[in-house]
């Protein structure tokens, strides 16, 4: 290995695959039987956290960065001058496998630029792929890029080697698309989501009738989006995403808050900020649609486009929708009980649990773990006490601001601030 | 008058489940039950000390988890939390179990089960985080070895994790606290203990213990570490809420950090 030349090609090809933010490890299911390297952890793991915070579980990093496109979003595009470098196939084997053995990763995430055509490179991704599973007998977790355009044949190798695949959609809007990048057409995108999506379909029935099946994406697909680049509102973002999740089966849709990395008129400019308390908002109505039993259209419609900055989704719901409120935590059924601002699926648990024994009171529900400063105008339990008056939700809303602290408040918060 | 009893024994999980069973079968009426070597006694109370007894360790163990596969994990993790009282929060919460009729006992509004359960679930957390943060170095002796030092004892819970995943390379991973370790021979995982003289922390500078090409992945590591994040996005807070300081010495990514 040419080290100083790996490390240079790693720092530029690393640096250019950052802005993708899945590092999902989870969902896959793939043993280590024959002795040989690796498993996946099904419930995934971050080996560390980047100094943003978020989490390397997996080697992420381009196969190269030249591309023959000019996505006005991207790092990358054509038009960008910066260095450009290519791994060869056996270099991100052998990277790989290193930092496997020595459990800094738990696998590998490979994108690429686009170089002559979509197939050539899909084709690239694929051998890497192939190369560790049949030649090191990897068994540890791998995320492959389904490059806009590639055919069927090339789509369905990936899915025999890969654990997820992903396109990312990166706009969430057709007429986006085009203004920013125009060479791509959106059928680019869905044909190989949908081929995947169909594979996973069949492998899974097959499955039911001959066990020893061998595994499809077995992590499935996911896909992402970039938030604040085009003009777009949430409702736009989280109805697309409800598009996907329902047509396409992903497991994840992920928002990117647009880091500006280009000076472009259609754009907002180099050192503005990056969107990260609607990013958090989107995540946030993301689990109440995956796992609090909402629809996306009880939080945001017509009337309602975007979400509230300064209340969590949920609670800006409840305000909206006072006539459902109060709710009993001692009777209430499990769908009900997870509408409550300040209750938590984990604590939903643990009340439907604990109330067999006895009947519960903000004592028991304190501990459990519920945050009652928001809950405890929406719910009662075994208590005299309870919020006995007629709030109207504006009021409400203030109390529990006042009452609580938020590390974005000072992002939105009309109030001047006596000291800087 | 029953005088109360304090049980000693000798710190084993199979020595504390013995101590239970003792307790159940004799009557006992437990004051405590403590570690040989740091107890304490009662004023009022006498003194049994325990003997670890396999067979009916397992006959305590098999009656727990025929109750609840869920209770079973939760005395066990708790356990290894090695808080100073959580014997007899375990004996207490196993009295209750034992109890119950079908068996599924999750009364969380109970506050020894809400305990328990919340001291297993910062065990299994530390488990998860040892998994994810033990970084191994290849020896000379083509070993992969680690040294870690968890806040609890989580070496037994992660040795089939470990022995899973890296079933085609030697490794050794040493709790530097607790002062053993647990070792893959290709076969098995054994229990060894070290007489460690230097502990490999990710210092600056090298130990030849260490093959050559040991800190050039280590740098490449590094590398990567850097150029993944993103600096307009920069959030040291969230950065050590994942990544406590604690555990920094020994990550080689942050090695210039200490």
């Amino acid at each position: 290995m040419d080290f100083d030349r790996v490390r240079e090609k790693l720092n530029i090809l690393a640096d250019a695959a950052k802005y993708d933010v899945s590092c999902a490890s989870s969902g896959s299911n793939r043993t280590n039987k024959t002795k040989g390297l690796g498993n996946a952890s099904k419930m995934g793991i971050c080996h560390s956290y980047t100094e943003d915070g978020r989490c390397i579980s997996l080697l992420k990093i381009l196969l190269t960065n030249h591309c023959i496109y000019d996505c006005a979003y991207c790092v990358t595009r054509k038009s960008n001058d910066i260095k450009r470098a290519a791994f060869k196939i056996q270099e991100v084997v052998d990277l790989t496998i290193n930092f496997y053995r020595r459990n800094y990763i738990e696998g590998l995430f490979l994108s690429s630029g686009i170089f002559k055509n979509a197939d050539y490179t899909m084709e690239r991704l694929v051998a890497v792929a192939k190369k560790l599973r049949e030649e090191e007998n990897f068994n540890g977790y791998i995320h492959l890029k389904s490059i806009p355009g590639a055919s069927d044949e090339l789509m369905y190798e990936a899915g025999l080697y890969a654990d997820r695949l992903s396109v990312n959609i990166e706009v969430p809007t057709i007429s986006g698309l085009k203004l920013l990048a125009p060479d791509k057409k959106h059928e680019d995108f869905t044909k190989p989501m949908l081929k995947v999506k169909n594979e996973i379909v069949r492998y899974q029935a097959e499955r039911k009738i001959i066990r020893s099946t061998p595994k499809y994406a077995p992590a499935g697909q996911s896909t992402q989006m970039i938030v604040g680049a085009s003009g777009e509102t949430d409702k736009d973002i989280m109805y697309s995403a409800t598009y996907y999740y329902k047509t396409y089966q992903m497991k994840r849709v992920y928002y990117s808050g647009y880091v500006p990395v280009a000076d472009d008129a259609r754009l907002p400019a180099i050192g503005s900020q990056v969107p990260m308390l609607r990013e958090n908002r989107l995540y946030q109505t993301d689990w109440l649609l995956r796992f609090y039993g909402f629809a996306v259209n009880e939080i945001l419609n017509k009337d309602y486009p975007n979400l509230d900055m300064e209340v969590d989704p949920k609670l800006s719901w409840a305000l909206r929708n006072l006539h459902h409120f109060p709710v009993d935590v001692n009777t209430a059924d499990k769908r009900l009980l997870a509408r409550i601002p300040g209750i938590g699926m984990q604590s939903v648990q643990k009340i439907m649990d604990a109330r067999k024994f006895r009947r519960l009171n903000w004592d028991h529900l304190k501990k459990i773990g519920v945050a009652l400063n928001r809950a405890q105008y929406f719910m009662v339990c075994d208590s005299r006490h309870w919020e006995r008056r007629d709030l109207d939700a504006a009021k409400i809303k203030g109390m529990i601001l006042q009452t609580s602290s938020g590390k974005f408040r000072n992002q939105y918060s009309t109030q001047l601030s006596l000291f800087n | 008058m029953n005088a109360s009893t304090t049980l000693m024994y000798d710190g084993s999980f199979n020595g504390f489940l013995t101590a239970v069973f003792v307790a159940f079968d004799e009557k006992i009426s437990v004051a405590d039950i403590q570690k040989n070597g740091r107890c304490q006694n009662g004023l009022f109370s006498e003194t049994e000390t325990i003997f670890t007894h396999v067979e009916k360790a397992k006959r305590v163990w098999n009656g727990i988890r025929n109750k609840s596969h869920n209770a079973i994990s939760n005395v066990y993790f708790a356990f290894l939390s090695e808080t100073e009282g959580v014997e007899m929060l375990l004996f207490d919460y196993i009295q209750k179990l034992m109890r119950t009729q079908n068996g599924k006992y999750l009364d969380y509004s109970d506050s020894t089960v809400l305990h328990i359960s919340q001291l297993a679930r910062k065990v299994g957390r530390e488990k998860h985080r040892m998994e994810a943060f033990v970084r191994f170095q290849l020896t000379k002796d083509n070993i992969y070895f680690a040294n870690i030092e968890p806040d609890f004892d989580v070496l037994p819970l992660i040795s089939k994790h470990f022995r899973d995943r890296y079933a085609d390379q030697q490794w050794l991973i040493y709790d530097v606290k607790r002062k053993y370790g647990i070792y893959y021979n290709l076969d098995h995982v054994e229990m060894v203990s070290l007489n460690l003289k230097d502990i490999h922390h990710n210092k600056i500078h090298k130990s030849d213990a260490f093959v050559n090409g040991e800190y050039e992945y280590q740098t490449l590591w590094n590398d990567y570490f850097k150029s993944t994040g993103i600096i307009s996005r920069i959030n040291p807070k969230l950065h050590t809420q994942h990544v406590p300081k604690r555990y920094w010495k020994y990550l080689s990514e942050k090695k210039e950090a200490v």
